[in-house]
């Protein structure tokens, strides 16, 4: 029988899907009778869900140039 | 062999006509690769450092590290596993020397498994974030990851934002895979806690736990 404490353990590989047929058989068991762990197995897939449809980091345009101004001055010197 | 210990290698094509190319002294395609991946080593610096200006640092010295060295580069991972390598040495050096007392590492906390914990447990209401306009929402996200550890910070942006596997997030960062696996099971926790407080279904309030 699976531990609220043991389905915590397991969480991220079975967020990832990366865990064995058995294993996750327990697993999904445990989410059917335990509501808190229900709940917090629904909420932290929502929040990698979310978090991977952020947007691209933007570079400030300032702090670009100055790579770019970096780099060609290197380029110049060792090539 | 299982799932979990197949190593996933995904051959990016583009990114290695563009290091082939570098390497043979074509700089507009070094050029093309920072365009690639500055946004995220700037991310990247700025969640290690929290220092505009040390993060700029970071960026500068790990393209400029990656052009002078790129002979070196094995091409038996991804440029960007290496870059992120790189990358996370130049701020780890920014943070030494600032906190010049003691000793910083990404890997200076030993994880027992006993202090996993979750404080807010309440079902979120269907499609919270939708509630909220992006600028609200692009601040929620960024001041819940900027209040985790470094060590958490990094091992999440890597791992679920920019989609490293395990494999590579564990050899960017020079963590054991179980390492990199626990670090990435607190700051998923910690992250649901903090979304909690913003997302939670109005009414509810938190059962009991463990």
């Amino acid at each position: 029988m699976l531990t609220c404490k043991d389905f915590l353990e397991e969480l991220t590989d079975y967020l990832d899907e990366k865990t064995d047929a058995e294993i996750r058989e327990k697993l999904e068991r445990h989410i059917a009778e335990c509501p808190n762990c229900w709940v917090i197995c629904d909420t932290t897939k929502r929040t990698l869900r979310i978090y991977k449809g952020m947007k691209e980091y933007d570079v400030p345009r300032d702090v670009h140039s100055r790579l770019m101004v970096a780099l060609e001055k290197k380029m110049a010197t060792t090539r | 062999m299982s799932p979990a210990t197949t190593p996933v290698l995904v051959v990016d094509q583009v990114e290695l006509d563009l290091v082939t190319k570098s390497r043979a002294g074509d700089q507009s395609a070094f050029a093309s690769l920072v365009n690639r991946y500055e946004g995220k080593i700037f991310r990247l610096a700025m969640n290690i450092t929290q220092n505009r200006e040390d993060a700029e640092d970071v960026l500068q010295e790990s393209f400029l590290k990656a052009y002078e060295h790129l002979d070196q580069f094995q091409g038996n991972s991804k440029f960007y596993t290496w870059i992120v390598r790189i990358a996370v040495n130049q701020a780890l050096m920014k943070l030494r020397k600032r906190k010049s007392d003691r000793s910083v590492s990404l890997d200076e906390q030993i994880d027992t498994g006993e202090d996993i914990v979750v404080r807010e447990i309440a079902a979120w209401d269907p499609d919270p974030e939708q509630q909220l306009n992006q600028g609200e929402l692009q601040t929620i996200l960024a001041e819940a990851v900027d209040s985790l550890a470094p060590i958490y910070r990094t091992v999440f942006t890597l791992r679920d934002v920019d989609g490293l596997s395990t494999e590579e997030t564990a050899e960017a960062l020079d963590l054991s895979i179980p390492a990199v696996k626990s670090r990435l099971l607190r700051a998923r926790l910690q992250l649901r806690d903090r979304l909690t407080k913003f997302f939670k279904r109005k009414g509810d309030d938190a059962f009991a736990y463990m």
